[in-house]
């Protein structure tokens, strides 16, 4: 290992925090891939592969990823939801791994909600 | 690919002591065998705080807490957790007396009131990855001091910042530095006082084990401030994970060039090397330290001349304690103002303190100094256990006192100023350093010792002088016989022997040690015989006058009887106290009342704990 220099810090640094920023639980966006029963039934695995492959294609380091059960809705699976940090939730239906490239360029990287795939905005309230 | 799940498994020493090792093992081989290897990754870090729920682990990016882990819960977890998206609600921490678990970390008391500093990377990174630090900005403050500041304005920044000595006494950081600084003489050492040897304190030793950089990083700025081309570790031989982090810290170090020659091609040469202490308390005194460093015996010596003036090798020496050095770096980078924002008037930025003894949540926390005893004990230690209540607080160590709360109906007659404290105003006292002096106590280290209603506080009183009798080097005569008669005197209070002069000599005799003694350690090892006579007086005069024990602790002065009422109605006579009694004291038959002959009863208590029915009263 060669000693470091300035800008050698710097580089270590950037690169690093790529893999270890979720540690700090804050990203611009999380995406939720509902893996309930159902949803790996319907295909749900598949759906988390993919969208694990854009975020490595896309070369993305500020996304969350994570995974929940069943949304109660599992005739709808598989499903997602993205959120970007101060925007409501939105929820993506039955969906191929096609789809989730669009909702990556649409929605996760452009900002807009790709509403042909939207079920609802918002998320459901709990009591 | 990206991992999207990072299992950050503790692996400090408390929790790998409970086998956290086992479930690390455990989740990679079920991560592979469920296909997730490319998708969850299993971090080893250092100590995260909450030892008495270990092994403990937290999920990222989702902040899931999962505490007292075993190896067999592992393949449910991982289907349930990380397959199906249900985090398990089982194997999560549910305070005491509240309905439900609180899934994240974040919402969790015990963390959500703290304020890291020194422990501002614990359960982030891999203690053993120096590119886990550097992501959090490691090395960074360095390279500002380096590069942007003056040996004199990173000095100037220190004293600002007001830092003040983490490891007892409470100096000013940045005027120690100046010291050494304006000392003519070369070459100027620095030290790192890791010699942690108070019972119950484990904080330089979470340090080490969960960020050992940090730590390296505030010694690299003070050498570039102090003028200093060498450090030293002095670390004891008790603590093999924190020296074999640091080892490995320090090797990474070097083959980054953030130690040796020409550091970050800035033209300053530092490094360092390792001192194992053999575990000496004595040695935590910066001179006997010194002394032990340079292979002699680690006996204190009269200061002056300072360490500042007179150090390791006869040169000028700058020692700080693990913490301390631990908050270096934050302050450079944020700014001295930023620093002197937290705390109190007199004691600036945080406090790391072990709660220990007998309180919910035994862990390591990091609070703002000026925090009140009720906000660290209840709110974030969660109370104390049983419903019991609050007796007293032992700061300091075996240097420091016990604060009281709780039992006293009576207001306590402690002078302040012009006021008089009562038993709340102890629990609502803000922490920081004069407080705890003004009490007779100390800040330490930061042990923390929580007490119940069932500590007898002489017997601690006498735990603490037996301890500090036996660590006592010897070298000065007020220490090594006045320890040795104060313990003599405690003992045979406890043993129900006591007499009023004995009480009249104990204080006297403390007294004397505190004012002669050569070093810190006797000066201040009367601390706990005085404050418990200050604020216990009641329970030393219990065990002379009345020979009682009033928390039962002191089995000489306890009297066991069954009450035959219950013996017979609950236990229907059961005889399992009168098959294990020792002595066989304990007489009867199945179906009739048992009774203890107090003429051959050994006052074990074995009836006690063996008995079902709490049928046994000690009185």
């Amino acid at each position: 290992m060669p000693k470091l220099k300035l800008e050698d810090l710097a580089r270590i640094r950037e690169d690093t925090r790529r893999q270890t920023f979720l540690r700090e639980g804050a990203g611009r966006v999380k995406i939720t891939v509902h893996l309930g029963t159902c949803g790996i039934a319907a295909g749900g695995r598949k759906i988390m592969e993919a969208v694990l492959r854009e975020l490595e294609e896309r070369d993305l380091h500020d996304v969350l990823i994570t995974s929940s059960g069943c949304a109660g809705l599992c005739s709808r699976e598989p499903m997602i939801t993205v959120e970007v940090t101060g925007e409501a939730p939105v929820k993506y239906v039955e969906l191929t791994e096609g789809k989730v490239k669009e909702i990556f360029a649409g929605h996760v990287v452009s900002g807009g909600i790709v509403d042909r795939y939207a079920l609802v905005v918002g998320s459901e309230r709990v009591h | 690919m990206a991992y999207r799940v990072h299992c950050m498994v503790c692996a400090g020493t408390g929790c790998v002591s409970n086998k956290s090792l086992e479930v690390r093992d455990a989740l990679e081989k079920e991560v592979r065998k469920r296909g997730l290897e490319d998708e969850v990754q299993v971090v080893t870090t250092g100590c995260n705080g909450f030892c008495g729920v270990g092994p403990l682990m937290v999920v990222q990016p989702d902040g899931i807490f999962y505490q007292a882990l075993g190896a067999k819960e592992i393949p449910h977890l991982v289907e349930e957790h990380f397959l199906k998206g249900r985090p398990v609600k089982k194997l999560m921490y549910t305070p005491p007396e509240a309905p439900a678990p609180v899934p994240k970390m974040s919402d969790i008391a015990f963390f959500s009131r703290q304020r890291l500093v020194a422990l501002r990377n614990r359960g982030l990174i891999d203690p053993e990855k120096i590119d886990d630090y550097i992501a959090r900005d490691g090395y960074r403050a360095a390279a500002k001091a380096l590069f942007e500041m003056t040996p004199e304005q990173i000095i100037e920044e220190i004293k600002l910042a007001g830092l003040r000595g983490r490891g007892g006494a409470g100096f000013t950081t940045g005027v120690k530095w100046e010291r050494v600084r304006r000392t003519p003489e070369e070459p100027k050492y620095i030290i790192c006082n890791g010699d942690e040897g108070d019972p119950g304190a484990f904080m330089d030793r979470s340090i080490f084990e969960s960020d050992p950089h940090s730590v390296i990083e505030g010694m690299l700025i003070g050498a570039r401030a102090i003028g200093a081309r060498h450090g030293v570790f002095y670390i004891r031989n008790e603590y093999p994970l924190a020296l074999e982090r640091i080892q490995i810290a320090i090797t990474q170090a070097r083959e980054y060039g953030l130690l040796g020659e020409n550091i970050l091609d800035s033209g300053l040469d530092f490094d360092v090397s390792v001192t194992r202490g053999a575990g000496a308390f004595v040695c935590g005194e910066e001179t006997a330290l010194i002394a032990s460093v340079e292979g002699r015996l680690g006996d204190p010596r009269a200061r002056p001349p300072y360490p500042a003036e007179y150090g390791l090798w006869g040169k000028p020496t700058c020692i700080n304690n693990v913490e301390t050095w631990a908050n270096v770096s934050p302050i450079i980078s944020n700014g001295a103002r930023w620093y002197a924002e937290i705390g109190t008037e007199r004691s600036k930025g945080t406090k790391v303190f072990s709660l220990v003894g007998k309180i919910n949540n035994t862990g390591l926390v990091e609070v703002p100094m000026g925090i009140t005893l009720r906000e660290l004990i209840y709110d974030i230690g969660g109370g104390i256990p049983g419903g019991k209540k609050f007796k007293a607080v032992q700061t300091g160590g075996p240097s420091g006192g016990c604060i009281p709360a709780g039992m006293m109906d009576q207001p306590i007659e402690h002078r302040t100023g012009d006021r008089k404290h009562t038993v709340a105003d102890y629990l609502a006292m803000p922490i920081d350093y004069e407080s705890l002096t003004d009490l007779g106590s100390m800040m330490g280290s930061g042990g923390m010792v929580v007490m119940d209603e069932d500590t007898c506080m002489v017997d601690v009183a006498r735990y603490f002088v037996a301890f500090t009798q036996d660590e006592s080097c010897g070298a000065c005569t007020p220490c090594r016989e006045g320890t040795k008669l104060m313990l003599d005197i405690l003992t045979k209070i406890t043993d129900g022997h006591g007499t009023m002069d004995d009480l009249r000599a104990l204080e006297e005799i403390a007294w004397i040690v505190k004012q002669t003694s050569l070093c810190g350690l006797g000066k201040t090892a009367p601390n706990p015989v005085l404050t418990t006579l200050k604020y216990f007086k009641d329970e030393y005069i219990a065990h002379i006058e009345a020979h009682k024990c009033p928390a039962h602790v002191c089995r000489e002065l306890n009297t066991y009887r069954i009450d035959p009422v219950v013996c017979v109605e609950r236990g229907h006579g059961c005889g399992v106290c009168k098959r294990e009694c020792p002595e066989k004291a304990i007489f009867g038959e199945k179906n009739q009342p048992h009774r203890i002959d107090a003429a051959l009863c050994g006052k074990c208590g074995v009836c006690v704990d063996v008995c079902h029915f709490d049928a046994v009263i000690v009185e």
